[in-house]
């Protein structure tokens, strides 16, 4: 067990290392001639106006919120999944019915409109 | 003769035979046993990260043959100056070009999470891959808990796609960011889904194990998972009718708008190593992995066959996103939240009792052909049903569609 985290983490360490030796190949070839007019933010050619971190729609919290419902789910279904094969019929209806609970949350929030992009 | 006989049996299990040698070399030159199993892991590790890089060089050259012979225009073989047979040093040239680009920095940006999230991006890739089932007895380490593994790394890139938006001072691209975790944390919920379903089919979550269940392929007994399972993976990977993230017609580029040179080429790399990723999880999850003829003779068919698979999902891959146009954002949404999610809900409930069903049916244990019949019964059945509902809807939408019409009609002769 043990030993396969291992070369898991070693993996890990190559993987991190990969793009950190590209970036550092280009840093060390690329030309550097900064100027403060080069770096200058546009967009479409124009200085652009106000900040970037401006209020977004709230229409993307709604979705987060919904998202959330269906994560915590499927973390508590991974287990039953995977012991699926040695439960009874009982225990099977059980997981279709938690399923069957968030599906009515489903159901709740399309009647709701919150799955509506306006 | 007899070096001959040898050399095919050396060659028969090549990978694995070259694993020992190595081996046997460090073992003779006095090294203690613990050291040489980690210089063997770090030569696997090795190995595993840079064969989705070789993958990606070879897949971005093929995209671009496949791209213009599709969409008849020029590809790397006709850009002006010779770059190799069939153009494949395309690839390299473009590399050497981003490694001699200058890194521009704009003004005001987050500087932590910008220069971070190009690197993470091909790490979050490169490490999906340490439990990706090459061969009978190739893979990187089979976890007990492989493919929960590699649903966690892939979800990963949706934090990068954010830091690269968020930080980079670009309207563009914080709308980009903004799309991205709508976009992705949407398609997530049906591709896990999807992946419960198999788990409950195969019961395991180890590679190796879901691979050695396959004796039937299980897009051959699932085919509707398989379907929930790659419209949702295709939008994770961002391609071309879910693209949303980074539409170059209105977003430019999306978020990674901002970066140039080698930062660019990173994220360039990670969202081709991701499309490979996916492309080589359909094939272990549904097209039974390494599993094919001639595989017990020889385990490096094996990986023959693995690559087959992933190169044949790949292709659909790129076929899709060159013939495609982009959904627009509503129409992405309603298209995960009303039609895949429900979908995969039901899908997983109806496979889940009827599989049971088939355990509690016949006591004595049937053959996996008769179970992948009764199972492929039920998968033809959810299918005319989501057929039916659909056609239904259609219907509704199109009535209310005429009455709307003929009130309008009515609505101008009456002021006429």
């Amino acid at each position: 067990m043990l030993e396969q985290f291992i070369f898991v983490g070693v993996l890990l360490v190559v993987a991190l290392f990969l793009p950190v030796v590209l970036i550092g190949l280009a840093w060390l070839l690329r030309p550097k001639r900064p100027n403060p007019r080069k770096s200058e933010i546009y967009e479409c050619g124009l200085q652009p106006h106000g900040e970037n971190w401006v209020q977004f729609k709230a229409q993307y919290y709604i979705f987060a919120l919904v998202f959330l419902v269906f994560d915590v789910e499927a973390v508590f279904l991974f287990p039953w999944a995977l012991v699926y094969n040695w439960l009874p019929l009982y225990a099977v209806l059980e997981g279709v019915l938690f399923i069957a609970l968030l599906a009515a949350a489903l159901v709740y929030a399309w009647q709701k409109g919150a799955l509506e992009w306006m | 003769m007899e070096s001959l006989s040898r050399f095919l049996a050396f060659l028969a299990d090549a990978i694995v035979n070259i694993g020992d040698w190595i081996r046997g070399l460090l073992l003779g030159a006095g090294l203690a046993d613990p050291w040489v199993s980690l210089i063997m892991k770090a030569i696997g590790a090795i190995v595993v990260a840079f064969f989705p890089l070789m993958v990606v060089i070879f897949l971005i050259w093929a995209y671009r043959k496949v791209a213009a012979r599709m969409q008849g225009r020029l590809g790397p073989n006709s850009s002006g100056t010779w770059a190799g047979p069939y153009g494949i040093l395309q690839t390299f040239a473009d590399a050497i070009k981003m490694l001699t680009k200058e890194d521009i920095r704009p003004q005001g940006i987050d500087k932590i999470p910008y220069n971070l999230a190009p690197i993470l991006v091909v790490f979050a890739s490169i490490a999906t891959w340490a439990v990706m089932p090459f061969g009978p007895k190739l893979i990187g380490t089979d976890l007990n808990i492989g493919i929960f593994y590699i649903l966690a790394f892939s979800s990963a890139a949706l934090v990068v796609f954010l830091m690269a938006g968020w930080s980079s001072n670009n309207k563009y691209a914080t709308v980009g960011a903004f799309r991205s975790v709508a976009q992705l944390i949407g398609y997530e919920i049906p591709q896990l889904l999807a992946v419960l379903t198999v788990v409950m089919v195969t019961g395991s979550l180890r590679m190796q194990e879901i691979v050695g269940q396959q004796k039937i392929p299980l897009l051959f007994q699932l085919p509707v998972t398989a379907f929930i399972f790659f419209l949702a993976s295709m939008a994770e990977v961002n391609a071309r009718p879910f693209e949303l993230l980074e539409a170059e017609s209105e977003l430019v580029c999306g978020y990674f708008i901002e970066y140039s040179g080698m930062k660019f080429g990173m994220f360039y790399l990670g969202e081709f190593m991701n499309s490979t990723a996916v492309a080589a999880l359909f094939a272990t999850l549904f097209l039974g992995g390494w599993r094919g003829p001639w595989v017990e003779q020889a385990p490096i068919m094996g990986t023959i066959w693995f690559l087959v698979k992933m190169a044949l999902m790949l292709l659909v891959w790129m076929l899709i996103q060159i013939t495609l146009p982009r959904l627009r954002i509503d129409q992405m949404l309603a298209f995960n939240w009303k039609f895949l999610v429900p979908l995969a809900l039901a899908n997983l409930c109806i496979i889940g009792l009827v599989n049971k069903g088939i355990t509690e049916w016949f006591p004595g244990g049937v053959s996996a052909w008769t179970r992948a019949g009764i199972l492929l019964m039920a998968n033809v059945g959810i299918f005319l049903a989501t057929w039916g509902i659909l056609a239904a809807l259609e219907r509704r939408e199109q009535r209310r569609r005429e009455a709307w019409r003929a009130a309008q009609v009515g609505e101008v002769e009456v002021s006429a």
